[in-house]
């Protein structure tokens, strides 16, 4: 059958070139589709990295991306309302330059997922799931409760954040932006995958004792992973909220949490190139669903089911029929 | 703040841990049996609360709707089990939170198909309407109290079911070695489909006896579901013991959170912040509860160590 790295840039081949041509056909629509796409395999891309490589299945990864959202969403509101976020204990204003909100947002869901991690982290199994579902729940709580940026009903900002030297409203040079994010957080995954960092972070997944016995905690391994997808995640965040120009409790919210999973799984658990196809066939079949029936939530249950019971490797397993490296 | 108030806040807090615990209950039997990770026990608790408002608004009787809610998770549960689950038992944990989680977009879906997508309401039934003095002059909903009632004999009633009856012994013994016991004999495929209908059918009589105090929705299980995840984090997986006291920990705590904590921060501050940080941070406490727990007793209160 096909070999994985043939499908990993046929992947990438038609992320680049569904845009371009739907530039040349003027359907700046699909243009925005392929944003989509690229900043859920970016979040995917975080949440592999944990899961995939960790082996910790995290059902809270919406937290960070709906933090990373927050952080672009406040920072710009405080912008165009010409407030500084705070002014003790010293002042902080408020900023529409991407390259100043993206580190803050990855710093933000990096901290949050140092916080989430050291704690969820001292169980495993299902215990980890649910509680990590239960923090995300946490914040998604706590957004709606919190008057001061929209509570329930989230908060817009109605100029998209700043690139130097692009027209972020231009929808193929967002798209380039996002793209290259992409192909960073790729680059960074696939060095992880090769460093010792990475071999531990893998041994720890098959036989924790084993790596015990090397003279690893896998404690600390783990964490550092938990962090790094945070914030990749987050990262995510902040141009999905860029994106809408709109950001609310419902990107915190466990829904969230499982289609992040679900790109991952749907791509194929642990393949560097697993999220790109998962969020592509995702948005695909959203697309395609949506237009046969309003009730298309309940098709995608169904052939996720069929993935999940029959079709073990996802999209990517399929195609390639080999067991997964790592 | 008056006691009266307080007083009735606490029974509130109660009756809403009964109501985790009717939910904790099916979803920590699951996991101690069968070990599975349940997310579609939400959609079951669902299912009852329609189940109960269907028929009642056919019928006029919310009795038979109650039983109808029983009979209708039951046997969901029953079907779905037959269907789906059983083929996760031996697949991780990831598989079977992701199959599950596709239950619940089926199940919700095919409601709104089938109900639409407008709220039903359930009125109380005329014996349990209206409102009881109790001891003290304390006036309180009569229907709550029977909830809390029904709530705790159901508890008693499971403690009975697993530890006194022929099928307790069944469960018991499936959760330590499920091998040995099917060697035993005891077809271990029908004790499985029996304990997940079990559960399912407690989660619809919780669905059922909530749906007449909010009202019956799509989506109104999953952030039960999630209480419940954190009632039996806390409690520990797989104790019966361990949910009853998460649960009652866990609406006592929000309940009393929620009308404490406004109050306590207006004593420090003007009015409305003291509304907006007092509410915001109650959200949050049953999570801070559980955080404790966790550092404390990383498997629970009850919990064995793994």
């Amino acid at each position: 059958m096909l070999r994985e790295s043939w499908i990993n840039a046929v992947l990438l081949a038609a992320l680049v070139a569904v845009p371009l041509w739907a530039l040349a056909a003027g359907e700046p629509f699909v243009i925005t589709l392929a944003t989509k796409v690229a900043i859920f395999a970016l979040a995917g891309v975080g949440l592999n990295l944990a899961l995939g490589l960790g082996g910790l299945i995290s059902f809270g990864h919406a937290a960070f991306f709906g933090l990373g959202g927050y952080v672009a969403g406040i920072l710009a509101w405080h912008e165009a309302n010409a407030m500084p976020v705070t002014t003790l204990p010293f002042t902080i204003e408020g900023t529409n330059e991407m390259l100043a909100i993206w580190p803050v947002a990855m710093l933000v869901a990096g901290l949050a997922a140092a916080l989430i991690g050291a704690l969820s982290l001292r169980t495993s199994g299902v215990y980890f799931i649910m509680v990590t579902l239960a923090f995300a729940q946490m914040l998604y709580y706590f957004a709606i409760s919190w008057p001061a940026y929209g509570g329930e009903d989230g908060l817009s900002f109605y100029v998209r954040n700043t690139f130097p030297g692009a027209n972020t409203f231009d929808p193929i040079q967002f798209f380039a932006i996002c793209l290259v994010l992409l192909a960073g957080a790729l680059a960074l995954s696939w060095a992880i995958r090769r460093s010792r960092f990475g071999l531990a972070l893998m041994g720890a997944r098959q036989n924790a004792q084993r790596v015990v016995s090397l003279g690893i905690r896998p404690f600390g391994i783990r964490l550092t992973a938990f962090v790094i997808s945070g914030m990749i995640t987050g990262l995510a965040g902040a141009l999905y909220a860029d994106l809408n120009r709109f950001v609310s409790p419902q990107m915190l919210s466990w829904h969230m949490s499982g289609e992040i999973m679900i790109f991952v799984i749907l791509g194929g658990v642990g393949r560097l190139y697993g999220p790109i196809a998962g969020a592509g066939l995702f948005i695909l079949l959203e697309h395609l669903l949506g237009g046969v029936s309003e009730y298309w939530q309940a098709l995608l249950g169904l052939l996720l089911l069929v993935v999940v019971l029959f079709a073990r490797g996802g999209l990517i397993g399929v195609l390639s029929k080999e067991a997964r490296d790592g | 703040m008056s006691v009266m108030l307080l007083i009735e806040q606490v029974l509130n807090g109660l009756q809403y841990g009964v109501m985790l615990f009717l939910m904790a209950a099916g979803l920590t039997l699951v996991f101690g049996v069968m070990g599975l990770i349940n997310l579609a026990h939400g959609s079951l608790y669902m299912v009852g609360a329609f189940a109960c408002a269907g028929v009642a608004a056919a019928t006029g009787s919310f009795w038979l709707g109650l039983a109808a809610s029983l009979a209708a998770a039951a046997a969901a549960g029953a079907l779905v089990e037959v269907a789906v689950i059983r083929r996760l038992y031996d697949r991780d944990h990831l598989d079977q939170v992701l199959a599950t989680f596709a239950l619940i977009l089926v199940f919700s879906e095919g409601t709104r198909w089938l109900f639409g997508s407008f709220p039903l309401y359930l009125s109380v039934p005329e014996v349990l309407s209206g409102a009881v003095t109790l001891p003290g002059g304390i006036e309180y909903s009569l229907y709550r109290l029977a909830i809390i009632v029904a709530g705790f004999a159901v508890a008693a009633g499971l403690f009975w079911l697993i530890g006194r009856t022929r099928l307790g012994v069944r469960i018991r013994a499936g959760e330590s070695d499920r091998e040995m016991i099917a060697a035993l004999g005891v077809d271990i495929r029908k004790l499985y489909t029996v304990v997940f209908a079990l559960g399912a059918a407690l989660a619809g009589l919780a669905g059922a006896l909530v749906g007449t105090i909010q009202s019956v929705q799509v989506g109104m299980g999953e952030p039960v579901l999630i209480l419940a995840f954190v009632v039996i984090v806390i409690g520990g997986i797989g104790s019966i013991k361990g949910a009853l006291v998460g649960a009652l920990l866990v609406g006592m705590t929000d309940t009393l959170g929620k009308v404490l904590l406004p109050v306590a921060f207006g004593t420090v501050m003007d009015a409305s912040d003291a509304t907006a940080i007092g509410s915001a941070l109650a959200s949050m406490l049953i999570y801070i509860l559980m955080a404790g727990v966790l550092i404390y007793r990383p498997q629970g209160l009850f919990g064995e160590a793994h």
